[in-house]
């Protein structure tokens, strides 16, 4: 559902760059408002929440599906932890639909998906590695990284069942926006797939902005 | 091969946990028909490699799981392959019960009261068995939920299709690596039952035929010969 922004760009109060292949990581106070923004179009923004209390506790792409009852997420959709509680609600999209089924890229996956020899490519799970071995003040590990949020990312299901990874449909200047509903830790993964036509093959950079109120 | 040296049945609300050496195989039959059996995967020597439901989607693009499909790890590896299939559409997205959805659906019974009449969920059925291997709530991960067709219309929105359930389902999965299996045979969460449906489920184990030249899963696409190329590597000098 096609829902604008009610915030007002020149009034953030944090607004950071994320370039294709890099992280970002940062705690998100409740009540806070965050919009991830695809710059360039066709962009995949693979990203994991946890309780910033509890990070024992995080996204949970299958309560949040099974409790809205769609497989889709867009403006309304709650986002749901392995607890099932409310962690953050989608609040704005202009993209109208966003994957929770994909998963992220890896290096592993991509040696059965594309060809064995991509194995060293950069890949969506080795900068969540990245991200937690940098960061230990988080608490995080691996076990933790679990099925993510593909912002941007349209992956279509057939009624038949089949699952298909259809061109994009967000483009320069589209946006998310959610509001926390717990004190959160966001983690992105700015994808860096070069193997995918939903870019374009050509990862580009998102912003992230932060609203206090 | 058709001999199973194993065969105990699961009753309704139970779990249980096994592990599968490579070579083996597990055959599961829904002996009334709406029964459901949630399942996780895990490599008993290195637990943090588990069952990866959106790799197992995108890698097979198909949203549904049944014979040809193979079972994928976060590692790029197959757990086991899906050989045989009565059933034709296994959910692998809609997750577990909880004690609030048991007892908003059907209401509250508790061991105290019950016995082993109780109203037991998946979602707690899974941590007992994991709680057993040093696993807990951070390492659940998407499981499958064997017998329960989840499709989805236009828009996207889910619906269990129970009307494709008969008595008598089995589905088989040959293991193509040594695999601890979590299994319990609570209710599938979008369950619209009157009653809380506590049926059982079979379960026979027993040892796999080789790999033959035209294996289905093996074959089924591109992606599941490196998948099984990788689990050579895996097994290389064994
Ligand atoms: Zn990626």
């Amino acid at each position: 559902m096609i829902t604008e922004s009610q915030y007002d760009d020149k009034a953030v109060d944090f607004r950071e760059m994320v370039a294709a292949g890099d992280y970002f990581l940062h705690t998100l106070k409740k009540g806070q408002v965050i919009r991830i923004l695809d710059l360039e179009g066709n962009q995949a923004a693979d990203t994991l929440f946890f309780n910033a209390e509890d990070p024992g506790e995080r996204y949970s792409a299958m309560d949040t599906i099974r409790e809205q009852g769609n497989v889709y997420l867009t403006a309304g959709s709650v986002l749901r932890s392995n607890e099932n509680n409310p962690m953050l609600e989608i609040i704005a999209d202009t993209c109208g639909r966003h994957d929770t089924l994909g998963g992220a890229c890896a290096t592993e996956s991509n040696t059965v998906r594309y060809a064995l020899e991509k194995r060293c490519m950069h890949a969506c799970r080795d900068s969540w590695m990245l991200a937690i071995a940098e960061h230990p003040e988080y608490g995080l590990d691996k076990r933790d990284i679990s099925h993510n949020i593909n912002f941007f990312m349209n992956v279509p299901v057939t009624e038949a069942g089949g699952l298909t990874f259809a061109d994009g449909i967000s483009a320069p200047g589209k946006y998310v926006e959610m509001r926390a509903c717990m004190d959160v830790i966001v983690l992105i993964s700015n994808c860096p797939q070069l193997n995918n036509p939903c870019n374009g093959y050509n990862p580009t950079p998102v912003a992230v902005l932060i609203w206090d109120q | 091969m058709n001999e199973y040296q194993y065969s105990t049945e699961i009753p309704g609300g139970g779990h249980w946990s096994f592990r599968m050496r490579r070579g083996t195989q597990l055959r599961l039959t829904d002996l009334h028909g709406g029964g459901n059996a949630g399942m996780l995967f895990y490599n008993p020597e290195n637990l943090l490699e588990r069952y990866n439901a959106p790799d197992t989607l995108k890698c097979q693009h198909t949203f549904r799981l049944s014979r040809g499909n193979c079972l994928y790890s976060d590692m790029g590896r197959i757990f086991a392959s899906i050989i045989e299939d009565d059933h034709g559409w296994h959910d692998t997205v809609c997750g577990n019960t909880r004690y609030s959805h048991i007892a908003e659906k059907w209401g509250a019974r508790d061991y105290q009261h019950h016995r082993n009449g109780w109203f037991q969920n998946g979602h707690d059925a899974f941590l007992v068995e994991m709680e057993k291997y040093g696993l807990n709530r951070q390492d659940l991960a998407a499981n499958v939920n064997w017998f329960s067709k989840v499709a989805t219309d236009k828009e996207g929105n889910l619906y269990l299709d129970d009307t494709t359930a008969r008595a008598g389902d089995r589905v088989v999965l040959r293991f193509e690596m040594d695999t601890l299996v979590i299994l319990h045979s609570c209710p599938h969460p979008l369950s619209q039952a009157d009653s809380y449906p506590a049926l059982p489920i079979q379960v026979e184990l027993g040892l796999a035929a080789p790999i033959a030249s035209d294996d289905v899963c093996r074959n089924w696409c591109e992606e599941n010969q490196r998948g099984f190329q990788n689990n050579a590597l895996y097994h290389l000098g064994t």
